[in-house]
């Protein structure tokens, strides 16, 4: 990352970010641009340092917000038409935090209506392109990140990560993406997806700058009681097996497209050369985990949508004759498709009746899936494995399809289920130009040294 | 209805009771809970306002309120509680689910002894957050988030109750309850303890319970018990005509003291209740539960073991709803000093209409009430004036004097000095005025004693003892 210091000034940084913006406005990255601001803290910044004084580990580097995150005086609509209008009074811890060590905010970029997808399509804004191919998609859901710094409109990018939202787009446009142990970051200020499943990660071009963004943000917070103590830093999970484990189950899955085996088998490879005992698991229940992941991520999206109910803030239907159509008609015309379906999925789980056979099985497989890891990092110090089974596809190839899309997920889900870390890194080129990622799985709390590790098999 | 035998039915309550804990921030935000006199919408966080990306923060007052609640129950507090979320929409409810303790609630079995002696169990108590309040105007409603999330301790008592008496008894041992353990401001008419009773009637030989009704929202002992009542005498005439009750949710007016349907069982709603993912389950250790349940001060019941022999449990009972009253009672009598009188002087005095105001202020220390009672029982004081002095502590100009310094201030310490009073008598009988009641008294007409006795008094401005007027009086006029 590059730091503004005597020798290079904020304001250049964060003219040269704008330009770029401005150049790359086909791709639909950015919802919102905040040129002035930007400036403006740029200016501030430069002066600081002519006079010498401190100005924090990301001084001037211009970044991009998710528009998840909540940052005071910027809109945070998640790109979902109900939340239009709605302009944050306060900041997310995390947005707070990068602030305070200098870094600029130059804009909000696309996601999937509240990270409801696989490809930034479901947005109210359309879908983002892919930094590679313009008429593939980003991923998603933060497909906005990933674009925003695979075509070097930003230094780095803020994510969220629920099934694969960082990870995905992360391979897709071949740069680094960090999905934290949960609780890791603080999630207060962040537009809720499925709490139980929502970390907060970052994308950028190189490994150890995830490193200095995570000893940023990593931290207990009083705002949000499922933070962990301390932990980031503390080098208390070190990785010194050197052993790195592959799950038999996706290596033989027919699904997984063979340019992406082709590269986990070579990385693997290289792995073995560089000293590494290359240790093959089997992890059966792994085959559940799509399943228990859409019972109980649309169970808690059902939830957590709950507050858009057009009474308070953000979009309200001008068809309104009763209380029943305020709620229903800002409802109805507020989320998109894929919003609502996820709303019908969660409250059929959760209704009296049902919340046995499905929800609390979800949740007994989860339990199961926590188990199998734990065992798993026993015997090794990290796992390699394929993020998605495909490359970036058309853009409209699957829009039709909801269950085609939630199998994109069926690789990065079990990471979020079982809470773990794990880092996409880039590992090339496809024939047809497309990037190839694949993703490195740790153990609880390992981040640190899983980012290192993550950083060296690149 | 008294007579349970005489009855064709069996009546059987169980009562559901919120509480709005007295705490200082509301249960999930750091915001002001306390908001009377305040603006609508301005005790309200963008946690209870239920932004988007707002995470609720469990505050740790409100458990250890609840865990003295527990202890006013003498209930088990469960180690490992969490919390859940049920959903429904309504715009009192921001978030659009009100997190509850549907799973595992915080407060396990417990029970509330009545005045009676009878014991009904707790099933159950769980913390959970208020909802905001709605006001209804022909063509519009207004939304007041002031009372979002405030604490609510919600407690649930078994089917133990059996008559409307008792369900009045329970609600009102159950406040005390509360009150005594500093849990709520108890301020039953600002709604900070509401009533659910759940109604049915069965024929006595029948084992199974008959379909309840439940009548929502209760908040006055008068209500519940005319409820009862009133449910008894609906149920049992729907029953008589071979029909059956059906299970619904009714609503109680006390201007027509009738209960109306509000809303079937067929139109329940349907709560989907989740675990709550933005809260960790809240694990208490034992040391913890064990320092907070010893807080609990005492209970009323443990004022009426106190008071058993020294105070008639017909005052008792009606000084056990003020609390402060009872404690400085129980000061006194633990320091071995009579309590009587001033437990009369409470009842008589300070509870008469026209001096209830006077429990807004400072209550007299115990050592100015224990002055006071030697005062009168000395007969430096006239009763008369030991009531005027108590009445005149409660002003804050006097609030910091003695009761002698007061009662010299006012002139009203009695004269009982024999030789003084002797030589007032002797002016009096003197006085050319008085001769002929003198002669009168001498013929027989014993009556006109009272007249120059009277006179006496006034000649010594009020501070003579009648009695010792009276007897110096007939001595000299044998």
């Amino acid at each position: 990352m590059k730091i503004a210091d005597s020798s290079t000034s904020a304001v250049s940084l964060v003219e040269s970010s704008l330009k770029r913006i401005e150049e790359t406005k086909d791709y639909n990255i950015f919802t919102y641009v905040d040129k002035n601001r930007a400036l403006k803290k740029a200016k501030e910044i430069d002066e600081k340092i002519k006079r010498g004084e401190t100005v924090g580990r990301l001084a001037g580097v211009p970044f991009a917000l998710k528009a998840n995150f909540l940052s005071k005086g910027r809109p945070a609509d998640a790109s979902a038409k109900i939340l239009t209008e709605f302009i944050s009074p306060i900041d997310s811890t995390t947005t707070e935090k990068l602030e305070a060590e200098g870094a600029i905010c130059v804009g909000c970029v696309n996601l999937d209506a509240f990270a409801h997808g696989s490809s930034t399509e479901n947005s109210y804004y359309g879908p983002t392109s892919n930094a590679f191919d313009k008429t593939r998609v980003a991923g998603g859901s933060s497909g906005g990140s990933a674009v925003a710094v695979a075509l070097g409109c930003v230094e780095f990018a803020t994510g969220s990560d629920t099934g694969g939202s960082i990870r995905q787009p992360a391979a897709f446009n071949g740069v680094f993406g960090i999905k934290p142990t949960y609780g890791t970051i603080s999630r207060y200020g962040v537009v809720a997806m499925a709490s139980s499943l929502d970390v907060i990660g970052f994308f950028t071009k190189a490994a150890e700058d995830l490193d200095i963004l995570m000893s940023i943000t990593a931290g207990q917070d009083p705002k949000d009681q499922t933070t962990l103590p301390d932990f980031y830093g503390k080098n208390d999970t070190p990785l010194n097996k050197k052993k790195i484990g592959f799950i038999k189950e996706f290596m033989e899955s027919s699904a997984l497209n063979p340019e992406i085996k082709a590269s986990l088998e070579s990385k693997l490879n290289e792995a073995k050369e560089n000293g590494y005992e290359i240790v093959e698991l089997s992890m059966p229940t792994l085959e559940y985990a799509l399943a228990a992941y859409y019972i109980i991520q649309p169970a808690e999206v059902a939830s957590n949508l709950s507050r858009y109910d057009g009474v308070r803030y953000g979009f309200r239907s001008s068809n309104v004759k009763s209380l029943d159509d305020l709620f229903a008609n800002t409802r109805d015309e507020g989320f998109m498709r894929e919003n609502k379906r996820r709303i019908m999925i969660g409250n059929f789980v959760l209704s009296s009746g049902f919340y046995d056979a499905y929800f609390l099985k979800a949740a007994k497989v989860r339990t199961l899936i926590i188990d199998e890891f734990n065992k798993a990092f026993e015997s090794v110090d990290a796992i390699l494995s394929p993020v998605s089974p495909n490359l970036a596809f058309k853009i409209g190839e699957k829009t039709s399809d909801p269950v085609l899309m939630y199998l994109e997920d069926v690789m990065s889900v079990p990471v979020n289920l079982a809470g773990i870390p794990a880092v996409a890194f880039p590992t090339g080129k496809s024939k047809d130009g497309l990037p190839l990622g694949l993703q490195l799985l740790g153990p609880r709390r390992s981040d640190k040294n899983l980012i290192k590790l993550a950083g060296k098999l690149a | 209805m008294t007579e349970e035998k005489n009855q064709k039915y069996q009546i059987t309550i169980g009562i559901e009771c919120h509480v709005q804990l007295n705490t200082k921030t509301k249960l999930f935000s750091e915001v002001d809970n306390d908001a009377r006199g305040k603006e609508p919408n301005s005790c309200v966080s963008p946690v209870d306002y239920a932004l988007p990306g707002m995470l609720p923060r469990l505050n740790g007052e409100a458990v250890k309120t609840a865990i003295r609640a527990g202890a006013a129950m003498r209930a088990k507090i469960n180690p490992m509680s969490r919390f859940d979320r049920k959903h429904y929409f309504y715009p009192d409810s921001p978030k659009g689910y009100q997190i509850t303790q549907f799973y595992h609630p915080i407060i396990g079995e417990g029970s509330i002894i009545l005045p009676s002696g009878k014991k009904i169990r707790i099933e159950h108590a769980h913390l959970e957050g208020d909802a905001g309040k709605l006001s209804h105007f022909d063509t519009y409603s207004l939304v007041d988030l002031n009372r979002v999330d405030t604490p609510l301790l919600e407690i649930v008592s078994m089917p133990d109750i059996s008559s409307a008496e008792e369900a009045r008894d329970y609600c009102k041992e159950l406040w005390r309850s509360m009150i005594y353990a500093n849990v709520t401001n108890g301020d039953l008419y600002n709604g900070n303890m509401r009533f659910d009773v759940n109604i049915s009637l069965k024929k006595p030989e029948d084992k199974k319970l008959g379909t309840r009704a439940e009548i929502k929202n209760l908040n006055s002992f008068r209500s519940i018990e005319r409820a009862v009542l009133y449910e008894y005498e609906r149920q049992s005439k729907i029953l008589d005509s071979g029909e059956k009750v059906v299970q619904e949710t009714r609503g109680w007016s006390d201007a027509t003291g009738k209960t109306t349907s509000q809303r079937s069982k067929e139109e329940a709603q349907d709560y989907r209740y989740m675990p709550e993912p933005d809260l960790p389950p809240l694990n208490l250790a034992k040391d913890f539960i064990d320092a907070e349940y010893s807080k609990c001060p005492k209970l009323p019941n443990d004022y009426r073991t106190e008071f058993k022999d020294i105070i008639p449990s017909d005052t008792l009972e009606i000084l056990l709803d003020y609390p402060e009253l009872v404690k400085v009672l129980s000061e006194i009598n633990v320091a071995n000093k009579p309590i009587g009188y001033i437990s009369n002087l409470f009842a008589s005095v300070l509870l008469a209409e026209e001096n209830q105001s006077l429990l807004n202020d400072q209550l007299p220390t115990s050592a100015q009430l224990t002055e006071l009672a030697e005062m009168k029982e000395k007969k430096e004081l006239s009763s008369t004036s030991a009531k005027e002095v108590f009445v005149k502590l409660f002003e804050p100009k006097h609030a910091s004097k003695s009761p002698r310094e007061l009662a010299k201030e006012l002139n009203l310490i009695q004269e009982n000095d024999t030789g003084a009073l002797e030589k007032i008598v002797d002016d009096v009988l003197a006085n050319p005025a008085t001769k002929k009641a003198q002669e009168d008294y001498k013929a027989g007409q014993e009556k006109v004693l009272g007249f120059l006795v009277g006179q006496v008094m006034k000649e010594s401005k009020g501070k003579a003892n009648p009695g010792a007027v009276s007897e110096i009086l007939k001595n000299k006029l044998k």
